[in-house]
C-alpha cells in the first residue's frame, strides 16, 4: 500500500469512526445515565437515513432535510421516552431487551410500509459533491472530509455539554446517584427525557450525513447497532469519552481489515472486541461512570 | 425448583395430545409442529441460562448455526451419514464453540453480557456469510438426511414426516426431563445460587466462572441438537439462521413463556411460532402487530405467560403470593 491510499484508507476510517462515535455516544449515555439497554438505537438511524431520502425528494435540499429531521427526532425521542421508556428505568435487563426488540420490529415494519424495502440513494448536494484530487488516478471526496469536520465538532459541543455546562453537570451527578440529585431539587425526569431525546437526535443526525455515501438500505439500523454495541463494549459503558477512543480504533480496524484482509472483513473489529475483553474486561476506560 | 400438580398434569396432556396429532392432521401440520418442537428445545437450552443461570444470552443462536453447518460439513456429500455419529459430532461443535465463546464472555457481566454475546454471534455470523467454508451467504445443502439403523435395520426414516415427527417428540420430552433432573441435582442447585446472588455463592466457595462456563457449555450443546434437527428437517443451511434476529426470536420464547421454569419456554416456542403464522397469514406486514404484543406484553404482564395461572388465581382471591414467587 503506497502512502496515498495509506491516506486515503486512513481518512475514510477517521470518518467511518467518527460517524460511529455519534450513534454510539447516545448509546452509552443511555446506558451509563439511565441503565438501559436500547436495541432499538439502531432503529434511529436508520429513520434518520430514511428521513434525509424522504425530505430531500420532498424539499431538494439536504441541508434542509438535515434541519427538519434533527426536529423531528427529537420530538420522536421525547414521545418515545414519555410513553415507553420512563417505564423501564426500574426494570429488569430482561424486559428492556425484550420491549426495544419490539420496537425494532415496528420500526422496520413502519419502514417497509411507509418507503418500501427498496435500496435507495440521496444525492450529495451539488456544491460539495467535488473531490480533491491526490494523484493522478487518485481523489478524495469533499462530502467525506465535511461529514468528518461535522462529526468533530459536535464531538467537542457534546463534551462542551457534559463536562462543562450546568445541564452535563446534572446528567453526571444523576448518574452516580439519582435519589440524591432529587431531593436537592432537580427534575431528573426531565434530565432523563433530554439526554434521551439527544441520543435519538445525535444517531439519527449520524444517518441523515451517512445517507449520501452509504445509501439507505433495509438492514443498515441493525448493522450499525451491533457495531455501536461492539464501540460500548470496548469503550467502556456510559463513557462518552471511551466510546470516542473505541468508535476510532473500530473505524480504523474495520477500514484497514477490508484492505488488508479482505476474506476476514466481518470478523476483524470482533477479533479486536475479543482481544481487549481478554486484556480489560471492563472496557479501555476503567473508571465507573460516565 | 418443581413442577407444580396442575402443571405437571398440562404437560402430560399436552404431550400425550402431540403424540396423537399426527394421525388426524395433514402434512402441512405435521412440519409446523415440529419446527415448533425444535424451537421448543431450542428455547429451553436457553432457559437454562436465562431463568436458571441469569445469563442473558442474546448470541445463542450462534450453537444452533454451528451444530447446523457441522452436520453439514460433516457428512459426505453424496451419501447418507448415520445419526449415530453425525449428530454427536454436531452437538460436541456447538458445545466447542460455546466453551470458547463462553471463556470470553463470561468474563462480563449484566448489560455487557448481553452485547457481547451479541457481537460473538455475529462473529460467527460472519465466519459463514464471509467465508468459503459454508457455502457463503447463498448457504449450503444437505442432499441426503442422516440415517438411523439399529443392527442393520433402518428403524427411522428421517424423510418420512411423521417418523420425524415421532423422534423430535420423544427428544424434547428427553431435553426436558434431563434439564428437569439436572437442575434438581446439587449442580443445578448451584446454577440457581448464582442466579440469585454471585456473591454470596463466591463467598461460599463456589467455583461459580465455572459452573456457569458448564452452563453455557451445556446450553450450547442442546441448542445444538435443535439446530442438528433443524437442518435435517429443512435439508438446508445458510447464514440466516445464526443472525441477531433468530437469537432475539428465541429469547423471546423464554421471556414470553416466562423464563425460570422450563415448560414455560416451551409453551413460549408454541405460542410465538404459532402468532408468527397465524398473522403472517393475515397480513405480509406481520412484524408490526407482534412488535405492539411485545411492547405491550412487556408494560402489562412482566412475568410472561407462564405468570397467567397465578395471575388468575391471585383475581379469584386464592391465593395472595405474588406472582413471581414460584411454590417450592
Amino acid at each position: 500500500m503506497d502512502l496515498v491510499s495509506f491516506l486515503i484508507q486512513l481518512l475514510n476510517g477517521v470518518q467511518y469512526g467518527l460517524l460511529l462515535f455519534l450513534v454510539a455516544s447516545g448509546l452509552t449515555l443511555t446506558f451509563g445515565i439511565m441503565g438501559i439497554i436500547n436495541l432499538a438505537h439502531g432503529s434511529f438511524y436508520m429513520m434518520g437515513a430514511y428521513m434525509a431520502f424522504t425530505l430531500t425528494s420532498l424539499t431538494g435540499s439536504l441541508a434542509l432535510a438535515l434541519l427538519l429531521g434533527v426536529f423531528l427526532s427529537i420530538a420522536l425521542g421525547v414521545a418515545l421516552e414519555w410513553a415507553l421508556f420512563r417505564h423501564l428505568y426500574h426494570r429488569d435487563h430482561l424486559e428492556q431487551v425484550l420491549l426495544t426488540y419490539g420496537l425494532i420490529l415496528i420500526f422496520e415494519e413502519l419502514r417497509s410500509i411507509i418507503v418500501g424495502n427498496d435500496v435507495h440513494g440521496v444525492p450529495i448536494p451539488g456544491l460539495l459533491d467535488h473531490s480533491i484530487p491526490l494523484t493522478d488516478t487518485l481523489s478524495y471526496p469533499v462530502y467525506r472530509l465535511l461529514m468528518s469536520a461535522v462529526c468533530l465538532l459536535i464531538a467537542g459541543a457534546m463534551y462542551v455539554l457534559i463536562q462543562r455546562s450546568r445541564l452535563g453537570m446534572m446528567i453526571r451527578a444523576g448518574a452516580s446517584n439519582r435519589e440524591m440529585v432529587q431531593s436537592l431539587g432537580i427534575n431528573i425526569g426531565l434530565v432523563y427525557r433530554l439526554v434521551f431525546a439527544l441520543g435519538v437526535a445525535l444517531a439519527a443526525f449520524a444517518g441523515m450525513l451517512a445517507a449520501p455515501v452509504t445509501s439507505v438500505f433495509p438492514n443498515m439500523g441493525s448493522q450499525v447497532l451491533i457495531i455501536c454495541f461492539v464501540v460500548v463494549v470496548i469503550g467502556g459503558i456510559g463513557s462518552v469519552w471511551g466510546a470516542f477512543v473505541a468508535a476510532l480504533l473500530i473505524g480504523l480496524a474495520d477500514t484497514f481489515g477490508k484492505v488488508l484482509f479482505p476474506d476476514l472483513a466481518g470478523i476483524t473489529i470482533y477479533l479486536l472486541m475479543a482481544a481487549i475483553l481478554l486484556w480489560r474486561p471492563e472496557g479501555l476506560t476503567r473508571r465507573a461512570g460516565p | 425448583m418443581r413442577s407444580t400438580r396442575p402443571v405437571r398434569a398440562f404437560l402430560v396432556a399436552a404431550v400425550t395430545l402431540l403424540a396423537l396429532v399426527p394421525l388426524v392432521t395433514s402434512e402441512f401440520y405435521h412440519e409446523l409442529l415440529t419446527k415448533i418442537m425444535i424451537m421448543a428445545i431450542f428455547a429451553m437450552s436457553l432457559d437454562l441460562l436465562v431463568g436458571f443461570t441469569g445469563l442473558v444470552s442474546f448470541g445463542h443462536a450462534a450453537f444452533f448455526g454451528v451444530a447446523a453447518y457441522a452436520l453439514i460439513l460433516v457428512a459426505p456429500q453424496y451419501q447418507a451419514a448415520s445419526l449415530w455419529w453425525t449428530l454427536p459430532a454436531a452437538m460436541l461443535s456447538a458445545a466447542l464453540a460455546a466453551l470458547v465463546i463462553g471463556l470470553f464472555v463470561l468474563r462480563t457481566r449484566g448489560i455487557y453480557f448481553i452485547m457481547v454475546t451479541l457481537a460473538f454471534a455475529q462473529m460467527v455470523y460472519f465466519v459463514f456469510h464471509d467465508t468459503p467454508l459454508g457455502g457463503g451467504s447463498d448457504g449450503v445443502y444437505l442432499y441426503f438426511r442422516p440415517t438411523v439403523t439399529f443392527a442393520g435395520l433402518e428403524i427411522i426414516r428421517l424423510d418420512d414426516t411423521s417418523h420425524f415427527y415421532y423422534l423430535v417428540l420423544v427428544l424434547m420430552v428427553t431435553v426436558y426431563a434431563l434439564l428437569r433432573t439436572l437442575l434438581r441435582s446439587p449442580f443445578g442447585h448451584a446454577l440457581m445460587g448464582i442466579k440469585a446472588n454471585v456473591h454470596r455463592m463466591r463467598a461460599l466457595g463456589f467455583p461459580v466462572f465455572r459452573y456457569q462456563l458448564a452452563s453455557f457449555t451445556l446450553a450450547g450443546a442442546l441448542a445444538g441438537l435443535a439446530g442438528y434437527l433443524s437442518a435435517c428437517q429443512y435439508g438446508f443451511v445458510n447464514p440466516e439462521i445464526v443472525s441477531w434476529h433468530e437469537s432475539g426470536n428465541v429469547l423471546l420464547m423464554v421471556i414470553l413463556g416466562g423464563q425460570g421454569t422450563l415448560h414455560g419456554a416451551a409453551a413460549g416456542a408454541f405460542a410465538f411460532v404459532l402468532l408468527q403464522h397465524l398473522l403472517a397469514t393475515v397480513t405480509e406486514h406481520w412484524q408490526l402487530p407482534l412488535g405492539a404484543a411485545i411492547v405491550l406484553l412487556v408494560l402489562f404482564l412482566p412475568g410472561g405467560l407462564a405468570s397467567i395461572p397465578q395471575r388468575f388465581r391471585r383475581l379469584l382471591g386464592t391465593e395472595s403470593e405474588p406472582a413471581d414467587v414460584e411454590p417450592r
